[in-house]
C-alpha cells in the first residue's frame, strides 16, 4: 500500500513541485520585505525550468491514483507546451510590471497556481480531476484578468469572465453529471469501456457530452462559445492576455482531445459533427470579425478564434494523424502568439502602453527590428509559406484530406485567405503608411531575447524541424494509439 | 559533369548576397545604399554565370531531370529537398538568372529610399524564383510558389505609385486564393499516393473524376498567375503601380510561374482531365486574347497597356501548351522566354521616359526621336518583337503555337490570329503616338537620350531577342527532347483511358 501510494506520488511530482513551490513563493512575497515583484516572478521562472525536468524525467508511467490521472507522452508534451508558454509570457511580463501598476508579488504566484491546473487538466483522467483542474485554473486566471484592480476595463473584463465562465463551468459539470447518472462512472477508462460497446448508449450520455463539448468549446474560445475573447483579451492587462492567448489555450485543447478520443471515443460519429461545426465557425469567424477591428488586442483574439478553428480542423479528423498535426500547430502557435504579443507589449508611447493598429505606421522606419519581426509573425500567422505557420496548418490540413473531409480542408484554405488580409493590413501599415512617432526606447531588456527567439523560430521552422515533428508523432500515438472505431448506434440514425 | 550543386548554389547565393546587404552598417546613407546595390548586383551576376554554366552543362539528348539534388527533409513524411531540371526548366531558370541583374540596373538611381530593404527583396525573389523552377518536390515547389508573394507584396507597396497599397493587397490576396486550392490538391495528392515527388507523381494515374477536381484546384492557382481571363484584373493594377522593376521582373517570371504549372503539373500529372478541359481553356485564351488586346487598344497609360498586353501574349502561351503537341508546347514555352525578355524590355522603356518626365500618360508625350534616336531604336526593336514580327523572338514562339493550335483545332488558330493583327495596332499605335510626331510639352524639349548604364542593361536584351527570333535551334534543340517526352506522357494517359473504355 505504502509503495503504491509513493509511486502513485511519484507520477504527479511536477503537480506536487508547482503546487509547494507556489505557496513557497506566496510566503516569500509576503515575509520578503522590499518589493519582491521583479524576484518572484524570477522564481516563477526558475519553477517551471524545474518543473520542465520533473515532467519529462519519468515519461508516461500510466495512470496513477485508481485511474484520476493519468501520465503519458502526450501529457507531457502539452506539459512542456503549457510551460514555455506560462514561462516565456512571464518574463514579457516584467517590463509591464514595473511600469503599469502591477507591482504585486501574486501576479506571478496565480500564474503558477493556473498552471498547476493545466497541468491537473492535461493529466485528467476522470471527469472529477477534469473539473479540479479546469476550476483551478480558472478562478486564478479571473483574478489575473481583473489584476488592475484600479482600472475600469480590467475589472469589467475579470467580472466578465467570470461570469461567463461559471456559466461554461455549470454547463460543463451538469454535463458530467449526465454522463454519470446514464453510464455510471466518471472514470475515462471505464467510459471508453462502457461507450465503446456501444451497450450502454443512450440519449443522456450524448446530451451529456454535448454539455462538455460546450464547456470545452468554452474555454478555448471556439464560435459560437467565443463572445466573452474579445472584451477579455481588450480588457485584461497585456501581459495577462497574452498567457490567456496561450497556455490555457493549449491545455483546454488537450483536454479536450483527450476527452474526446478516450472516454467518448466510441461516439466519434457524434462528436465528429460538433467539432467540425465549432472549426468552421471559428475559422469564418475569426477571419471576418477581425477585419473591423481597429485594437491590435481585439484583433488578437479574433485571430486566436480563427486559430483554434484551424487545430479543431485536425481534432475533427479523429485519427492520430490529426492529434499530430494539432500537436505541432499548438507548438506553433504558441511560439508566433509569445513573439506576437512581445511586440504589443514594446508598444508604448510617451510613457503609456497604446493599442491601436494605428499606432504602428510607419513602424518599419521608427524601429526596423520590431517591425520585421511583427511582420514576421503576420506572415506566419496568415499561413505564408516558408514562416512556421504554414507548417501548422499543412499538417492539420492533410489529416483531414486523409480522413476525407475535403470541405473542411477547402473551407479551411478560404477562410486563411479571408484572414491573411487582416494580417497583411498590419504590415501594410508598417511597412507602406507614413510614420508615427516613435515607440518610447529601450522597450525592456526582457522583452527583445524573446522576440528575437520566436522570431527565428518562426522564420527558421523550415530548415529543421525534426525534433518537434518526432515529439508531436509520440505524443499522438501515446494518446491515440489505435484508430476510433465509431459503435453503430441504432439511435439518432 | 562537375558534381558540385548548382542548383542549391544559384538559390542560396542569393540569399547569402541579401544577409550581407543586411548587416551592411547603416552609418552614411549614401554609402550603405550603393554598397547595397554593388552587392546586389555582382551577386545576380555570379548566380546568372552559375545558370549559364548550367545551361552549357545540360545535356539535351535526354528527358530525364539533371543536376539532381536530393536529400531527406521532413522525413517524418516522406518530403525531400529534391531539385532537378530539363529542357523545359531550364530556360526559366536562365530567363529569371538574366532579369535580375537587369532589374538592379534599372533600380541604381530610380530608388532612393530603403534601398538595402528594397536589394534585398530583389535577391530573395531571385532565390525564389530559381527554386520554382527547380523544385522537384511538391511541397518544396509550393513553398517556394507562394513565398515569392512576400517580397513582392512589399515590392508593390513599399516603393509603388500613388495606388500601391490596393494593388498590393489585391495582387496579394487575388494569388493567394488560388494557391491555397494548389495546396488542397497537394494534399489530396498526396494522400492517393503518399509521395510529393513531381516525377512520381507524372506516373501516378489518378481516376478520371479525380483528375478533374485537381485539375480544377490547380487551374485555380495557374490561372491566376498566367493569368486567364477573367482573373486577369489584379495584373494592370500590379504592372502600373509596382516600380520598373517590379513589373520587369512580374512580366518577366512572374506569370510564366503559371504556364510553367500548366506543364509541370497539369498535363502529366492529369492528361485526361487537361484533354477534358482543353477546349474550356481555348476558350478563355481566346476570349483573352481578342478583348484584352483591345482592351489594350484604348489606354492611356502605356504600363497598362503593355500589361493587356501581356495578358493577350500568356493567351498565345496556354493555347500552345493545351494544344498539346509538340509544336504547341514548345511554342507555348518559347513564346513565355520571348515574353519575359520583350515584355520585361518594354516595361524599360517605359522606366526610361518615366524616370525622366515622371508621367505614363501616353498623350504626354510625342515627337521622342528627335532627341532620343537611341531609344526610338531600342524602343522600336522591341515593340515590333512584341508584335511578332519575322526575324524577332516573338515570331518564332507565335509561329510555333499557331501550327500546333492548327492541328488541334482550326477555329482556334484563326481567331488566335486575328490576335496578332490587333497586338499590331495598339503596339504600332502606341509607338507612333510617343516616339513620332511633334513635341506636345514643354518637358520633353530637354529630354536626354539613354546613358550608359540604361545601354548596358538593354543591349544584352537587344541581343537576345534578335538571336532568339534568327535561330532559335539553339533553345529548341535542348527542350525538344523534354518536350517529346511530355507529349508522350499525356498521349499516353489518355490512350490508356480511351482502351480502358
Amino acid at each position: 500500500m505504502h509503495e503504491l501510494l509513493i509511486s502513485d506520488l511519484n507520477a504527479i511530482l511536477p503537480e506536487l513541485w508547482l503546487a509547494l513551490s507556489a505557496m513557497g513563493m506566496l510566503m516569500l512575497g509576503v515575509f520578503t520585505k522590499r518589493n519582491a515583484t521583479r524576484l518572484t516572478v524570477w522564481v516563477a521562472v526558475a519553477v517551471f525550468i524545474v518543473a520542465g525536468f520533473l515532467v519529462h524525467l519519468q515519461p508516461g508511467s500510466g495512470s496513477v491514483f485508481d485511474g484520476l490521472v493519468i501520465n503519458d507522452t502526450f501529457g507531457d508534451f502539452m506539459k512542456t507546451l503549457v510551460l514555455l508558454g506560462a514561462g516565456l509570457t512571464l518574463i514579457l511580463s516584467l517590463g509591464f510590471i514595473r511600469r503599469e501598476g502591477m507591482d504585486r508579488f501574486e501576479f506571478p504566484v496565480l500564474i503558477v497556481l493556473a498552471t498547476l491546473g493545466m497541468f491537473v487538466m492535461i493529466s485528467a483522467n476522470d471527469l472529477l480531476s477534469l473539473y479540479v483542474g479546469l476550476e483551478m485554473q480558472s478562478l486564478a486566471l479571473y483574478v489575473c484578468a481583473a489584476f488592475q484592480r484600479d482600472n475600469l476595463r480590467s475589472s469589467e473584463a475579470g467580472l466578465k469572465y467570470f461570469v461567463l465562465g461559471a456559466v461554461a463551468s455549470g454547463m460543463l459539470l451538469y454535463g458530467c453529471s449526465m454522463v454519470y447518472g446514464f453510464a455510471g462512472t466518471t472514470s475515462f477508462e471505464l467510459l471508453a469501456g462502457n461507450l465503446g460497446s456501444g451497450s450502454d448508449l443512450s440519449v443522456g450520455v450524448i446530451v451529456g457530452l454535448v454539455f462538455i463539448a460546450a464547456g470545452l468549446a468554452f474555454k478555448i474560445s471556439a464560435v459560437p462559445f467565443h463572445m466573452w475573447t474579445p472584451d477579455v483579451y481588450e480588457g485584461a492587462p497585456t501581459p495577462v492576455t497574452a498567457f490567456f492567448s496561450v497556455a490555457p489555450k493549449i491545455a483546454a485543447m488537450a483536454l479536450m482531445m483527450r476527452v474526446l478520443t478516450g472516454p467518448f471515443g466510441g461516439l466519434f460519429d457524434q462528436w465528429q459533427q460538433i467539432v467540425f461545426l465549432l472549426a468552421v465557425a471559428s475559422m469564418f469567424l475569426g477571419a471576418v470579425g477581425a477585419i473591423g477591428q481597429s485594437n491590435i488586442k481585439r484583433l488578437m483574439a479574433y485571430s486566436s478564434i480563427g486559430h483554434v478553428g484551424f487545430a479543431l480542423v485536425g481534432v475533427a479528423a479523429g485519427t492520430a494523424q490529426g492529434i499530430n498535426g494539432v500537436a505541432i500547430y499548438l507548438a506553433i502557435y504558441l511560439v508566433m502568439g509569445v513573439g506576437t504579443w512581445g511586440c504589443i507589449l514594446a508598444m508604448r508611447r510617451g510613457g503609456t502602453m497604446v493599442e491601436q493598429i494605428s499606432d504602428l505606421a510607419g513602424l518599419s522606419r521608427t524601429n526596423p527590428k520590431l517591425a520585421l519581426a511583427l511582420a514576421i509573425f503576420m506572415f506566419s500567422m496568415a499561413g505564408i509559406p516558408p514562416l512556421a505557420g504554414f507548417f501548422g496548418k499543412f499538417y492539420v490540413f492533410m489529416a483531414a484530406v486523409n480522413e476525407g473531409l475535403y470541405t473542411l480542408a477547402v473551407v479551411g484554405v478560404l477562410t486563411s485567405v479571408i484572414g491573411a488580409f487582416y494580417y497583411i493590413r498590419i504590415v501594410k501599415i508598417m511597412y507602406f503608411d507614413e510614420p508615427a512617432d516613435a515607440f518610447d526606447a529601450p522597450m525592456g531588456r526582457e522583452v527583445w531575447p524573446v522576440i528575437t527567439l520566436t522570431a527565428a523560430a518562426t522564420l527558421l521552422f523550415f530548415v529543421y524541424s525534426g525534433p518537434l515533428l518526432d515529439s508531436a508523432t509520440a505524443a499522438a500515438s501515446s494518446l491515440l494509439p489505435m484508430p476510433l472505431h465509431s459503435v453503430q448506434t441504432s439511435l439518432l440514425q | 559533369m562537375i558534381d558540385a550543386p548548382l542548383l542549391s548554389l544559384a538559390i542560396f547565393l542569393p540569399l547569402v548576397g541579401a544577409a550581407f546587404i543586411l548587416v551592411i552598417r547603416n552609418d552614411d546613407e549614401a554609402k550603405a545604399a550603393a554598397n547595397a546595390r554593388w552587392t546586389a548586383l555582382w551577386t545576380s551576376l555570379v548566380v546568372l554565370v552559375v545558370t549559364i554554366a548550367m545551361w552549357v552543362m545540360f545535356d539535351p539528348g535526354t528527358a530525364e531531370f539533371q543536376f539532381v539534388e536530393q536529400a531527406p527533409w521532413i522525413p517524418a513524411y516522406g518530403i525531400q529537398y529534391y531539385l532537378g531540371i530539363d529542357g523545359i526548366s531550364l530556360f526559366l531558370i536562365v530567363l529569371a538568372a538574366f532579369l535580375t541583374p537587369v532589374c538592379i540596373l534599372c533600380s541604381w538611381e530610380a530608388i532612393q529610399t530603403r534601398v538595402k530593404e528594397y536589394m534585398i527583396a530583389f535577391l530573395v525573389m531571385e532565390a525564389l524564383m530559381v527554386g520554382v523552377f527547380s523544385a522537384l518536390d511538391f511541397v518544396l515547389f509550393y513553398l517556394f510558389f507562394e513565398a515569392m508573394l512576400i517580397p513582392m507584396f512589399l515590392i508593390i507597396g513599399v516603393w509603388g505609385g500613388p495606388r500601391r497599397i490596393y494593388s498590393a493587397f489585391k495582387f496579394f490576396l487575388y494569388t493567394l486564393v488560388g494557391s491555397v486550392l494548389l495546396l488542397v490538391a497537394l494534399l489530396v495528392m498526396y494522400h492517393e499516393t503518399g509521395t510529393t515527388s513531381i516525377p512520381e507523381l507524372m506516373n501516378a494515374g489518378f481516376g478520371e473524376d479525380m483528375q478533374r477536381w485537381l485539375w480544377l484546384a490547380m487551374f485555380a492557382s495557374f490561372a491566376v498567375k498566367v493569368p486567364m481571363w477573367p482573373v486577369h484584373t489584379w495584373l494592370p493594377d500590379a504592372h502600373v503601380e509596382a516600380p520598373t522593376a517590379g513589373s520587369v521582373i512580374l512580366a518577366g517570371v512572374l506569370l510564366k510561374m503559371g504556364g510553367y504549372g500548366f506543364i509541370r503539373f497539369s498535363l502529366p500529372m492529369l492528361p485526361e482531365a487537361s484533354e477534358f478541359f482543353a477546349p474550356f481553356i481555348f476558350t478563355l485564351s481566346i476570349i483573352a486574347i481578342i478583348y484584352t488586346s483591345l482592351v489594350a487598344l484604348v489606354q492611356q497609360d502605356m504600363k497598362k497597356l503593355i500589361a493587356y498586353s501581356s495578358v493577350a501574349h500568356m493567351g498565345f502561351v496556354t493555347i500552345g501548351i493545351f494544344s498539346m503537341n509538340q509544336q504547341g508546347i514548345e511554342g507555348g514555352i518559347y513564346q513565355m522566354l520571348s515574353h519575359g525578355v520583350v515584355s520585361a524590355a518594354l516595361f524599360l522603356c517605359v522606366g526610361v521616359i518615366y524616370d525622366r518626365i515622371h508621367t505614363r500618360e501616353i498623350s504626354h508625350y510625342g515627337g521622342l526621336v528627335n532627341r532620343m534616336p537611341r531609344y526610338a531604336f531600342i524602343f522600336m526593336v522591341f515593340m515590333l518583337a512584341s508584335v511578332g514580327l519575322p526575324g524577332t523572338s516573338g515570331f518564332v514562339g507565335e509561329f510555333l503555337v499557331l501550327v500546333g493550335a492548327f492541328q488541334a483545332n482550326t477555329w482556334v488558330a484563326l481567331l488566335a490570329t486575328t490576335g496578332i493583327i490587333l497586338g499590331a495596332a495598339y503596339m504600332l499605335w502606341l509607338y507612333r503616338r510617343v516616339v513620332f510626331g511633334e513635341f506636345v510639352h514643354e518637358d520633353l524639349k530637354t529630354i536626354v537620350d539613354c546613358n550608359k548604364r540604361e545601354l548596358i542593361y538593354f543591349v544584352p536584351l537587344l541581343i537576345a531577342v534578335i538571336i532568339m527570333g534568327v535561330w532559335p535551334a539553339p533553345f529548341l534543340d535542348v527542350m525538344h527532347v523534354s518536350v517529346e517526352h511530355l507529349v508522350d506522357q499525356v498521349n499516353g494517359g489518355t490512350m490508356l483511358a480511351q482502351s480502358a473504355e
